[in-house]
């Protein structure tokens, strides 16, 4: 148990090196950050001293030392972009983003897990297999797309929701939230729900397959058997068991709508980490995107730890499991 | 497919037998008879088909050459499609804010999205395959590094390894136009997709190598590179024909994603993705069909793609027979 704790510690620390590594290799390769920092009119010996003050002159394997010593305490330096702390442009992103995911988290399994039930018990009915079709659309719809279609629909013709922005938040420490006002929630509904669209036909397609399955177990056969009313066997048992792997596709699928609200943030003008990213991508600021890279693989890196570390001491026999795929854009 | 269900030697054998014997096979096969039986498999095919000659053809069909200044004229700019009150016979879905001709464009963007989506999926068969075959026969510490590799990069969303790829390759290339930023752009691409070929066909070449075909095969002292490009390459293709489909439509996805974003292929070639993103301005304007045209486009090519996927991996599959 220890050894493969341990052993999946260390890979996860090796993923995190390797992620840093190229981080790394972005400020080694790109750019000259000397002629950057010097300007135009700077003589040679002021560059040469620049160069010598920022460490350039190093070897690059004292370089990389100091630049995970850096990235440990959340130093990356400052934007090309908006000459501003890296840490501090992310710090003042990371609630827009963060709020973005977990709402759109709640929708997909609010949503999707009534529908994946009735999806099941109905299976035979039209109306369940219209849902089934509606949920392979929605895995073959870009997601840039589901949000245009919601701007058109419920911005432009119905007015009923804003289409950009985070609309009224408040500050509540170093975290500012929208969740606290009303024009917060407005401005929340749409980009959540396109961010959801996703996630929330992989959960009903997963509780429908898992209530087909659990359907069909014995212990539901004998709920049956004892006379229990329909309610208490579906709810009581058959969903019960089939929770728990749906709840671990849900956790692992939270790195992937952080990621994925990229897009959706760049459709709906939200102001989070994702379009910083875009931003940088764009222009190209280096430090920026070392930074969220950085800060993504660790988000992924935990999340599949922690997953890989519950299953194991839920179930001895899983040892080392695949990873489970990222999704898709 | 047949000889992968059942591979003996001497189906071994049928599988190296020149082209046009494999085409009367697969005519005759299960393979064909299930894609005449299957009506939506056939409807995908067919609007596939369709998208693809569309795109081929693209400046013989279009009415208008977009990319051709001359014929540009902004007094034609922001109309309506030719069934609205505005619209203007000419323009059959109407034409965008330079006056450019809304079919034609979407012609032209869609035969842009094929060539990248395509290209990309050829390119990272290409070095998924080898990379596969290469760790299942070789083994050790080629085999580890390769599979390592593969974990990292499958536990990211793709969208992001694309975007992270396709950010170094502007670093580096920061004067790409053109050819040059549409190389970055498949690589990425490329780059992105080539492990979920690796791993599959690495799965299959380890179980491949352990049966009697190809011991007979080393026996009578067939060379390594003949043994497995003639006998364990065709066996481990069929998985692969599922998943380069599928990952067609999810190439097309992500290029149109990456070009919304305005980071993929340049500006002077528009594909549907760009289309989307130069429409995306105008929504509020009402003019809807400058964005969803394309869209819709999109969402066909992807959806007939899918299906069509979906339904060669349970053709394939002889368990879901």
């Amino acid at each position: 148990m220890l050894s493969f704790i341990l052993r999946r510690l260390a890979q996860a620390v090796l993923v995190m090196l390797v992620v840093g590594m190229g981080a790394f290799s972005l400020f080694q390769y790109v750019g000259d950050p000397v002629s950057n920092m010097a300007g135009q009119d700077a003589t040679p010996a002021q560059r040469a001293r620049l160069h010598a003050d920022l460490g350039l002159d190093r070897p690059a394997a004292v370089q990389f030392a100091r630049f995970v010593g850096h990235a440990l305490t959340g130093d990356f330096g400052v934007s090309l972009r908006q000459g501003r702390e890296v840490s501090a442009l992310i710090a003042e992103r990371l609630p827009a983003t963060l709020e973005l995911s977990a709402v759109a988290a709640l929708i997909a399994t609010a949503a999707g897990i009534p529908l994946g039930v009735y999806a099941a018990l109905r299976r035979r009915h039209w109306d369940a297999k219209a849902t089934m079709a509606a949920s392979l659309l929605g895995v073959s719809l870009p997601t840039f797309l589901v949000g245009i279609v919601l701007i058109e629909v419920f911005s432009v013709l119905l007015g009923w929701f804003p289409s950009f922005g985070r609309g009224t938040t408040v500050q509540l420490g170093a975290w500012s939230t929208g969740l606290l006002t009303a024009d917060g929630w407005r401005h929340i509904v749409l980009p959540a729900f396109t961010l959801a669209v996703y996630q929330l036909t992989l959960v009903m397609r997963l509780v429908r397959a898992e209530m087909l399955e659990a359907l069909q177990s014995d212990y539901v056969k004998f709920a049956r058997a004892r006379g229990l009313p329909d309610r208490v066997v579906y709810f009581g048992h058959a969903l019960r068991n089939t929770l728990v792997p749906v709840l671990t596709i849900s956790g692992l699928q939270l790195g992937g709508l952080i990621a994925f609200s990229i897009v959706t943030e760049t459709v709906f003008s939200w102001p989070g980490m994702g379009s910083l990213f875009i931003q940088a991508v764009q222009f190209p600021d280096v430090p920026v995107m070392a930074a969220y890279l950085c800060l993504i693989a660790l988000v992924f890196v935990a999340i599949n730890l922690a997953v890989d570390l519950l299953y194991a001491v839920v179930d001895p026999r899983l040892r080392v499991h695949g990873p489970i795929d990222g999704g898709r854009p | 497919m047949k000889h992968r269900a059942s591979p003996t030697p001497v189906d071994a054998v049928a599988a190296a037998t020149p082209l046009p014997g494999r085409w009367r096979r697969l005519l005759a096969g299960e393979l064909w008879h299930d894609f005449t039986h299957s009506p939506v498999a056939m409807l995908a095919a067919a609007i596939a088909l369709l998208c693809l000659l569309g795109a081929l053809f693209a400046p013989w069909l279009a009415p208008h050459n977009p990319s051709d200044l001359a014929t540009l004229d902004l007094a034609d700019s922001h109309l309506p499609p030719a069934w609205l009150a505005d619209g203007r016979a000419t323009y059959p879905l109407g034409t965008d804010d330079q006056g450019r001709d809304i079919l034609s464009s979407l012609l032209y963007g869609a035969r842009i999205s094929l060539m990248v989506g395509l290209s990309s999926v050829a390119l990272s068969v290409l070095i998924g395959v080898a990379a596969g075959l290469l760790a299942g026969f070789a083994g050790g510490i080629v085999d580890a590094a390769l599979m390592r590799l593969c974990d990292v990069m499958l536990s990211f969303p793709p969208i992001l390894i694309a975007l992270l790829i396709d950010g170094i390759g502007r670093l580096l290339f920061p004067q790409a136009r053109d050819v040059l930023a549409f190389a970055v752009l498949i690589l990425a691409l490329t780059l992105t997709d080539w492990v979920r070929y690796a791993r599959t066909v690495r799965g299959s070449t380890l179980v491949e190598r352990q049966k009697e075909y190809v011991q007979a095969a080393r026996l009578v002292g067939v060379s390594r590179w003949r043994l497995l490009r003639r006998h364990v390459l065709p066996n481990v293709m069929g998985p692969v024909l599922v998943l380069a489909t599928i990952q067609v439509g999810q190439a097309i996805i992500t290029e149109a994603t990456l070009s919304y974003l305005g980071v993929g292929v340049p500006p002077t070639n528009p594909s549907l993705g760009t289309l989307i993103r130069i429409g995306n301005d105008f929504l509020y304007a009402g003019e809807w069909w400058i964005t969803l045209f394309p869209g819709a486009a999109l969402v066909l090519i992807a959806m007939s793609v899918n299906l069509l996927g979906d339904w060669l991996r349970d053709a394939l599959n002889p368990r879901l027979r």
